[in-house]
């Protein structure tokens, strides 16, 4: 059972405050959600801070439940995708993983590429084209939620594909939130 | 006409539209799974309300969150007011919220309505 051990051990480490790994439905995220409020309320971080928190990782958890039919038949009931919140002196991060199907990683790639090389204006931008022109039935909403992580983060967003198998690759996502200066 | 008064819950938005008191306002949460669903008694509501409208309507937003696919839907709602005669967005953000501020902002620049900014 060193495992218990050692995994506690990587969370120190990282820094990681919360971490669920799973199946993730509505459900879920708001139960996340309410636990992940909870932990902030009594951490006594300003409210504006709080509210970006809370603010993408909505986005995050939003996104790995419309991506969740993405896993294989079969093992998509567990072990699906894991959320993790890491809290150190200067930031927080909210990081995501989730596996995607591989002919789906350039349109990401570029929709975060573009995302990234867009400075405050230009995302405000791209934000208010994407809601002007989309329609909900687009799934994924054309990287609105991407869109909004990175206004709120005001920093860039990290990414990277792990392979998986043939047809799978695990996409991780980590979206930093400065923490306010004292 | 019929009042529209949907109670709040942790993922919804409290609403009340009551034409007769002159209420019209949107409050609360909006992070629905399924957002389209969640708004199209609103915007339903609202077409019927846009046949025969008051002389002067003030429409109020108090939000306290809201999420991406809830943006689409909110801008919806918008659109759909902005062929109403007297309309106005009362959109109200707590003071500390720079990001509802901005919200507000980003909403007034993508549809013809006058949009007055109160704290709170």
């Amino acid at each position: 059972m060193k495992f218990i051990y050692d995994l506690h051990q990587t969370m120190v480490s990282h820094n990681v405050i919360l971490i669920y790994e799973g199946d993730f439905t509505h459900e879920t995220t708001k139960s996340i959600l309410t636990m992940a409020e909870r932990n902030l309320e009594s951490s006594g971080e300003e409210s504006g801070i709080k509210k970006k928190i809370f603010n993408v990782m909505v986005e995050a958890l939003q996104n790995i439940v419309k991506h969740s039919d993405e896993a294989k038949e079969g093992e998509s009931v567990h072990h699906a995708a894991i959320f993790l919140i890491g809290h150190e002196q200067s930031q927080y991060s909210i990081m995501s993983g989730n596996p995607i199907r591989k002919e789906n990683i350039p349109g990401l790639q570029k929709a975060l590429e573009r995302i990234n090389s867009l400075d405050k204006d230009g995302l405000k931008e791209l934000y208010k084209e994407i809601i002007k022109n989309s329609t909900l039935s687009e799934k994924g909403g054309a990287g609105l939620g991407f869109v909004d992580m990175a206004r709120k983060s005001g920093e860039k967003l990290e990414w990277s594909f792990v392979e998986m198998d043939e047809e799978l690759s695990f996409f991780c996502l980590k979206v930093n939130i400065a923490r306010s200066k004292e | 006409m019929e009042i529209l008064n949907l109670e709040g819950t942790e993922d919804t938005p409290k609403i009340i539209f009551d034409k007769s008191n002159g209420i019209f306002e949107i409050s609360g949460r909006s992070l629905p799974e399924d957002s389209a669903e969640f708004y199209k008694p609103v915007l339903e509501w609202i077409a019927n309300y846009a046949k025969e409208p008051n002389a002067s309507t003030e429409f109020t937003f108090k939000l306290e969150y809201f999420n991406t696919s809830s943006s689409k839907l909110i801008l919806d709602v918008l659109s759909a007011l902005e062929n109403i005669k007297g309309m106005k967005i009362e959109w109200y953000y707590h003071e500390e919220d720079e990001d509802m501020e901005e919200a507000g902002k980003e909403f007034s620049e993508l549809v013809e309505i006058p949009f007055n900014y109160t704290t709170h």
